[in-house]
Order: structure tokens, then C-alpha cells, then sequence
């Protein structure tokens, strides 16, 4: 087991330095440097060695992504040239409200998408399964922007039921909720397709296996059999989704913060890209990046330590 | 012909898969006779009918300069669909010899790939083409090459596990005893027994396409103004939500429309020749 | 005559496939008495495994009871509620299956498993558990109660049997049905669980509906056998008419095929020559004609009656009625 996740850690640390290197020569090598372009046109040469100084532009590139890579390591990201504060600080302030934001999605989703896979599985090749596949694909189908856009117009904009932007007063619980749905909503939709999906194929394979005719064969409720014998196994390639989906939960949370202008990550990246503030963009997209890595890493690690038959292996 | 006369034959016992080639016929249909469906000018400038609601004469209403939002949405389809082919094709390309070498070549090549292939995989899209578009500046060509980086790692890596699996056949370890050289091998007996599941998995990615450049398009970092694409008619749509919402509604259609009619294509053609494959993703 | 456990009478099933209907049981009459052990032979694919499904009604989706009737205890199983139906499995019938090591939920401890089954007792948790572990005892496992903490993979092959066959047996059913519980297994293994159970019956005086292709096994441990032949019941009787007087050709021709019954040293395994004949377009007359070495132009023809050589034994065959 140790040796299983030390594998998996290295690997995930490889990724992640790999990913660094490629995401700092990316923004520093191409064609017009960064400090003229922060600048603007109308930056003088002492105002723009200053800068390269100060980003540590001026040593062999080796050395600055050396030295970039030394920093990370230490948890300093650089400083946002603007309000001179750390960056690390900045973006670990959003990443809070992007977490909640991508874990009430994500819980909504696997609220409703479990039992509705379940369900298929059971009723399989009924009408209304049919019906929950098509709804599946559908919004599987449909991005994720748009029902932002949609849910945005119908509930707030026009029938005002919800609050349209921002995160909620801090402190007022129930404000924030309000304003969490929403998005959380948004992002959750097609979350609750693929879930649906993946629970009811796998549910299906597990299902027909052996133990589960025995288990019939017992006599046991077909509720204790679906949901105590069958599901715990038919979860597991879940849980894997929900690790390597994480990626397209942070696109998406992407979206909603901006249509929703909520606090987070996403809208943090984005306003740092207008105003092309590199030493943030760098950071908070490293930020998102180490996440997700992370992510994945955990949720393998996770699906074998479920799985008792995995577990003894590692 | 034989092959294509199969498909459509099968196709007509899946209501879904009709309804999705219907979708996709109406999209691809409108973005090639688009010039002739047009009613106004898509770029033209009209002060005095800015933001109007829809009429006999803007059958979508104008946009906040005055654009009649109808000919902009119909203009649209070419973004999208040109994006699409282009971005698919060019990832199927890249992924295609990455994977082959990878899977085909000695093991450093290998080890080497794949970790190029993961590391891009690594990167949430969307993040990952804001970081770009900063060094780039926003564009179509960003939106294009954003794209590529992100999928052609998931057909290079389909693609090397394929090749793998192939080379360790009998019938090809036995061509290279006859001597056969490795293009031989890989362009007669491994690309065409990948190439199938590898269209399927390609023509599922389309909707994903075309969802990231409009998506991209609506942050105002994907096409340039004024051209028409889609996110960038949700995006004008957005500013004035609370008094337009027709605009908002208008180009939202377009793309729900074919998202919808792709992926239900899609479902289908993989259900139809090849169940097993991807059902996780 | 008392009533017996299990009554099959003139059961016919069949299979809906897009190659047609594939008549697989056709006819089959066979009584399970109490606390006797009934064992069915035959090949692979004659319909053994198809007959237990049909008796616990948990058949494949595409298959139906075409005729016939099932009687359980003088109760009619075809026309039970679903949920009349689970109140009698696991209690009055319960199973063993074929592979012991996909038979158990290999996420749950065998503890977890034992307790469940027991669901219908008015007992403590802690009650269930304790006979869970006096039954894993009973059948071989030391240290019962700790071993229920464990999971499934954790046990052997042999020990999991053991292990379903505690289970199988702790709801105290009046019929065991234990398809080919030792296939999966080797033979020292084997002749081990055959024993295992051979005591249990004689503790528990259940009835055992046993399914083997392995005419030692069935020697062994059953009183009464009935040999199966592509969907059709050909012969039945006591073991000892079945081995000593055997009536049916197919039945010799199994005896003579059995490795563990060849005296004489040989180089070659006997067989019986050809197929089995396809069940979607049945031949006219016999089942076995293709294979028999005595057909005659009647078998051909007309389907063989049921003859009856004594008591308990009949035989489906022209041949004998001479």
C-alpha cells in the first residue's frame, strides 16, 4: 500500500514539475516579453530593467525556471506587481469560494445522479430508462455556460427568485446559499448525467455477477441488494470520474464565476488575463493545475483502498 | 458505399441517432448556405435599431450595435463547424503518429510521450487556454492551438494502447520475421484496425469543440469582433441581460442545438459499432 | 409415498434468441424426497443449471416456462408472488453455487454476508454473529468469529465453499440445491467438500438437489440420480440401479467415459462420438439417435417412451421394451 501511493505521489510530482517548466517557458520564451506588454507602449527602458530585474529576467532561463521551481516548492509563487502582495495569498483566498462553489455542485450531482443510475439499472431497458438516458446525454450535451446564461435570465433576471451576482454577504449563511445555487446548479447539470450514466453501467455489470445471484438467491430485499451488495461495488469507477473530472469542474466553475461575477479562482485567472498580470495568471493556473493532479492522485488512491481485493495487493 | 448504405440502414432503428443526424444536417446544412440564408448584412451597423426586440424584419432582434442577431447566429454555424473539422482534424493527425511512435517505438520514446501526454492532460482546458492567451493575445488560431494541445494527448494515448496491444499480434510479429519494415507494419496492419474507434471517439469530441471555442469566444478571448461566432453573440448578449434577453436566447439555441444533435450521433455510432469503447467518459 | 420436498412434473423451458426458440428442458418429471440427495448428471449444456434456475425462478430474462409445474412442499412455485417467492428462498430452499470464489460479495465481510441472510430472525446482532461463527466451525474453519471480520478474497477456494455451504446451511432450508459446488475445485479438495456435506445432510436431514458431471461425486453422496441428455431427463433411479443396471444408452456410454471407472489401462480416453443435437431444430424421434450405437429405424422416428425397469428406475428408450 505504501509503496502504491509513493509510486503514485512521485508520478503526480513529476507531472506537476513537468507542467511548471512547460507553463513558465510557455509565458516567458514567446515573442513579445512580458514587461513591455505589461507595461504598455509606453514604458521606458528604465522603467522596463527594473521590471526584468525584478522578475529575475535578466539570468540564463535555466536558471530562472531553477529558481522558479525552488520558490514553488516553498509554497512563494512571486508577488502580483499591482497590489504587491504574495500571490500564493491571493489565490488561496479565491481557491476557498471555487472549493465550495465545485463542491456543492458536485454533491448536488452525485445526490441526484446515483440514484437515477441506480434506478436505470434496475428498471433497465424500460421506458423510463430510456427516458433517463436521453435526459443524460442531454445534459451531458449541453455546456455548461449556457445553462449558466439560462438559469441566470429565467430565475434571477426574470423571475427574481434567486440573487443574479456575487458570492453573499460573509458571515449571512443563508445569503450565501442563495447565491450559491445557482451556479452550483449550473455546474452540477451535466455532472448529474454522467454520474447517472457511469452508476447505471456499472451497476448493470455488478449486477449480473455471481454473489449478487446468490444474494437473490437468499432471499435478501432487492433494496439491501442494490443498494448495500451492488452499490458499493458499482461506485468505485465513480469516485475515479470524480477524480480525473475535476479538471472540467474548475473549466466550468470558470464560467459560472464569471457569469455569476462570484469570487474564485476562475474569475481571478480571468480578470488576470485582461490585465495581463502574469505572475498571477502563472500562479493561480499552477494553483488549479497542482489541484486537479491532486485530485486524481487521491481519487485512485481512494478506489483502492475501497476495493479490500486492491488494497491487499498494494 | 457498401460500409456507408450499412450505417444509415442500422441508423433507422435508433430514434436518437436519426434525430441527432437531423441536428447535425440542420447545423452543417446552415453553415454551408449560410451566405444565402442571411438577411442582413451580419456585420452591418444599424445606430438607430440598437437592442430592437424581434420584428418581421430582424427575426431575432439587433444586438447593442444594431446587428440583426438572426443573420449573425446563421453566420455562426461556419465558426463553429471550420473550428470543429479543423481542431479534429489536426488533433487525430498529431495524436495519431505521437500514439504509433509511442506505442511502436523503444521504450525512452514511450515513457517520454506519455508524460507529455499526461502533463497536457494536466491542465484544466479552460485555464490552460486563458494562460495561452495571454502570451498570444486572443485569437482564432489561440483558440485553435488551445484545443489541439488539450485533445490530441487523449487520441495519442488511445492510440499508443491500441498500437501495443497490435504489435504484440502474432500475424505482425510474423511480418517482421519475413523482414517487413516498421512503416509497413504500422501503415497496413496497425492504422487501419485503429482508425475506427478512433473516428468514433473523434466525432464525440466535436460537441467539446465547438463548446470550448464558444466558450472561449463568450470571455472575449476566443475570435476577434466583429465576427460572428456564437459565444461572441452570447457574450454582447450578456452585457444587457436585464433589458434584451432575446439576444441571450437566440445564441444560446444554436449551440444547445448542436451539442445535442452530435452527441446523440455520436451515442448512437458507438452504440451501433462499438459498445464498449470509452462508456466511462 | 410422503409428499416430497420437491415435485417437478412435465417442466418445459425455453429460451427466446434471435436465432429462434431454443427448447431447453423439454418434459422432465423429478421428485426430491426428503432428506434424501437427488444428483443430476450430464454434460455441459444438457440443462442441468437451467433446471435450478427455473426451481428458484431466477432465470435468465430471455427464458420462460413454456409447461409444466413446479411444487415445493405441495406449494405451486410458478404461481407465487415475487415476494412469496423470497419469503422461500433462503429459508425452506437455499444454494450453493458453482464458482465458490465469485459467489461472495467480494466488498463485504463474510461476517457482514452471514449476518444478512439471517434477516428474517428476531436475533441480535450479536446472536447472528455467534451462530455465523459456530457455523464457519462446522464446516472446518477455525476461529470462527475472528474469521468473519474477513473478506472474501482472503479465504481460499475450498475455504469458500465451505464457507457458502455454512451459509446455505445456516438458515436450516429443507432443500440444499448445490449446482457443481466442486467443479471449480481440485479433486483432493473435492472428495473433502463431498464428505463435508455427505455429514452435514445426515445432521441437518435437509434434501439436496445436487448437480455434477462427475459420476464419482454423485456415487458418493446420492441416493437417487437422474442423468440429463440435451434438455431431456433419460433416465432416473437409485444409484445403485443407475451404476449397476444402468438402462439408457447414454447412461452406459457416460459410465463407460467416466475415468474413474476404466478398469483396464488404456491410451485413449473413451468418448462418445458427435454432438449434441442442436435444440433450436429438434430431430424427429430420439434425442440420442445421432450419437446411439443401437439405433434402430423406430428411433428415427417416434420418441421414445418412459420405461419403467423398477422401482424408481425408468429409462427413455425403444430398446428396452423388448
Amino acid at each position: 500500500m505504501l509503496f502504491y501511493l509513493l509510486k503514485r505521489v512521485g508520478l503526480a510530482v513529476v507531472i506537476v514539475v513537468v507542467a511548471v517548466v512547460l507553463l513558465y517557458s510557455m509565458i516567458h520564451v514567446v515573442p513579445g516579453d512580458p514587461a513591455s506588454v505589461m507595461l504598455g507602449p509606453r514604458a521606458t527602458p528604465e522603467m522596463k530593467q527594473e521590471i526584468y530585474e525584478r522578475m529575475g529576467l535578466d539570468r540564463p532561463f535555466v536558471v530562472q525556471v531553477a529558481s522558479f521551481l525552488g520558490n514553488v516548492a516553498r509554497g512563494n509563487l512571486g508577488m502580483d506587481f499591482f497590489s504587491e502582495r504574495p500571490v500564493a495569498e491571493i489565490v488561496f483566498k479565491q481557491l476557498d469560494e471555487t472549493l465550495v462553489l465545485v463542491l456543492a455542485s458536485i454533491s448536488w450531482a452525485m445526490l441526484l445522479g446515483i440514484p437515477l443510475g441506480c434506478y436505470s439499472a434496475v428498471f433497465r431497458n424500460r421506458f423510463s430508462d430510456k427516458l433517463v438516458g436521453v435526459f443524460s446525454i442531454g445534459v451531458i450535451a449541453v455546456p455548461s455556460f449556457v445553462v449558466a446564461l439560462y438559469s441566470l435570465l429565467f430565475f434571477a433576471v426574470t423571475l427574481k427568485w434567486l440573487p443574479a451576482i456575487g458570492a453573499g454577504e460573509s458571515g449571512q449563511f443563508l445569503d450565501q446559499v442563495q447565491h450559491l445555487i445557482l451556479p452550483a446548479f449550473a455546474i452540477g447539470l451535466g455532472w448529474v448525467g454522467y454520474i447517472a450514466r457511469l452508476v447505471r453501467a456499472s451497476m448493470l455489470e455488478v449486477l449480473n455477477e455471481n454473489h449478487i445471484r446468490r444474494a437473490r438467491a437468499f432471499g435478501l430485499p432487492e433494496t439491501t441488494i442494490v443498494f448495500h451488495y451492488a452499490l458499493k461495488l458499482a461506485i468505485l469507477p465513480t469516485v475515479t470520474l470524480l477524480g480525473t473530472g475535476i479538471g472540467r469542474l474548475i473549466s466550468s466553475a470558470v464560467f459560472a464565476e464569471i457569469v455569476f461575477a462570484r469570487p474564485g479562482i476562475g474569475k481571478l485567472i480571468f480578470d488576470s488575463v485582461v490585465s495581463r498580470n502574469y505572475p498571477l495568471v502563472m500562479g493561480a493556473v499552477l494553483v488549479s493545475t497542482v489541484l486537479f493532479v491532486l485530485s486524481t492522485t487521491i481519487s485512485d488512491s481512494i478506489n483502492a483502498m475501497l476495493d479490500p481485493r486492491v488494497r491487499e495487493r498494494l | 458505399m457498401n460500409r456507408i448504405k450499412e450505417i444509415f440502414f442500422r441508423l433507422r432503428n435508433e430514434p436518437m441517432g436519426i434525430f441527432g443526424l437531423v441536428l447535425v444536417l440542420l447545423v452543417v446544412l446552415c453553415a454551408v448556405f449560410a451566405p444565402f440564408l442571411v438577411t442582413h448584412d451580419p456585420n452591418a451597423l444599424d445606430i438607430v435599431n440598437r437592442l430592437a426586440g424581434p420584428s418581421s424584419d430582424h427575426w431575432m432582434g439587433t444586438d447593442q450595435l444594431g446587428r440583426d442577431v438572426f443573420s449573425r447566429v446563421v453566420m455562426g454555424s461556419r465558426i463553429a463547424v471550420w473550428v470543429a473539422l479543423v481542431t479534429v482534424s489536426l488533433s487525430l493527425g498529431i495524436g495519431l503518429v505521437l500514439g504509433m511512435m509511442a506505442g511502436y517505438g523503444p521504450k525512452w520514446m514511450d515513457s517520454g510521450l506519455l508524460l507529455l501526454f499526461d502533463t497536457l492532460r494536466s491542465f484544466p482546458t479552460i485555464m490552460f487556454a486563458l494562460a495561452l492567451v495571454t502570451v498570444f493575445g486572443p485569437s482564432l488560431q489561440t483558440v485553435i492551438i488551445v484545443i489541439v494541445a488539450t485533445t490530441f494527448p487523449v487520441y495519442g494515448r488511445m492510440v499508443r494502447t491500441q498500437t501495443q496491444a497490435l504489435a504484440g499480434n502474432e500475424f505482425i510479429v510474423a511480418e517482421e520475421a519475413m523482414g517487413a519494415g516498421m512503416m509497413r507494419v504500422l501503415g497496413v496492419h496497425i492504422l487501419p484496425n485503429i482508425v475506427g474507434p478512433l473516428f468514433i471517439v473523434a466525432s464525440m469530441d466535436i460537441p467539446v469543440v465547438i463548446t470550448i471555442e464558444a466558450g472561449l469566444s463568450f470571455l472575449g478571448v476566443g475570435v476577434r469582433p466583429p465576427t460572428p461566432s456564437w459565444g461572441a453573440i452570447l457574450n454582447d448578449g450578456y452585457a444587457y441581460i436585464r433589458n434584451t434577453p432575446w439576444i441571450i436566447i437566440f445564441g444560446g439555441i444554436p449551440l444547445i442545438v448542436t451539442t445535442l444533435g452530435f452527441t446523440f450521433l455520436g451515442e448512437s455510432m458507438r452504440d451501433m459499432f462499438d459498445p464498449k469503447l470509452r462508456k466511462d467518459l | 409415498m410422503t409428499q416430497p420436498v420437491l415435485d417437478i412434473s412435465n417442466l418445459c423451458v425455453n429460451y427466446q434468441t434471435p436465432k429462434g426458440k431454443v427448447q431447453a428442458l423439454r418434459h422432465i418429471h423429478l421428485q426430491v424426497p426428503p432428506a434424501k440427495v437427488v444428483g443430476l448428471v450430464g454434460e455441459s449444456g444438457c440443462g442441468k443449471s437451467t433446471l435450478i434456475s427455473a426451481v428458484i425462478r431466477l432465470m435468465a430474462e430471455n427464458a420462460h416456462v413454456a409447461e409444466g409445474k413446479i411444487q415445493f412442499m405441495g406449494l405451486d412455485l410458478q404461481a407465487m408472488s415475487a415476494s412469496e417467492l423470497r419469503g422461500i428462498r433462503g429459508r425452506d430452499i437455499s444454494m450453493v453455487f458453482q464458482d465458490p470464489m465469485t459467489a461472495l460479495n467480494p466488498v463485504l465481510t463474510i461476517g457482514r454476508q452471514m449476518v444478512d441472510i439471517q434477516y428474517r430472525d428476531p436475533l441480535s446482532g450479536k446472536k447472528k454473529r455467534e451462530r455465523a461463527a459456530r457455523m464457519l466451525e462446522r464446516v472446518g474453519i477455525s476461529d470462527g468469529l475472528s474469521r468473519l471480520d474477513n473478506y472474501p478474497h482472503q479465504f481460499s477456494g475450498g475455504m469458500c465453499q465451505r464457507i457458502t455451504i455454512a451459509m446455505a446451511l445456516l438458515v436450516q432450508p429443507k432443500l440444499l440445491i448445490a449446482d457443481e459446488p466442486t467443479t471449480a475445485l481440485d479433486a483432493t479438495l473435492e472428495v473433502q467438500i463431498i464428505r463435508l456435506l455427505k455429514d452435514l445432510q445426515t445432521d441437518f436431514q435437509c434434501a439436496i438437489l445436487f448437480i455434477s458431471h462427475h459420476l464419482n461425486v454423485i456415487a458418493e453422496l446420492c441416493d437417487y440420480v437422474g442423468v440429463m441428455y440435451a434438455g431431456e431427463l433419460v433416465e432416473k433411479g437409485t444409484v445403485r440401479d443407475i451404476f449397476h443396471r444402468p438402462g439408457h444408452p447414454y447412461t452406459r456410454s457416460l459410465l463407460e467415459c467416466d475415468p474413474s471407472v476404466i478398469e483396464e489401462s488404456t491410451r485413449f480416453l473413451p468418448t462418445i462420438p458427435g454432438d449434441i443435437p442442436s435444440l433450436i431444430d429438434l430431430p424427429e424421434g430420439c434425442i440420442f439417435q445421432d450419437r446411439c450405437e443401437k439405433v434402430m429405424s423406430v428411433c428415427r422416428k417416434t420418441p421414445p417412451p418412459a420405461v419403467h425397469l423398477a422401482e424408481h428406475h425408468t429409462a427413455a428408450c425403444h430398446f428396452l421394451e423388448e
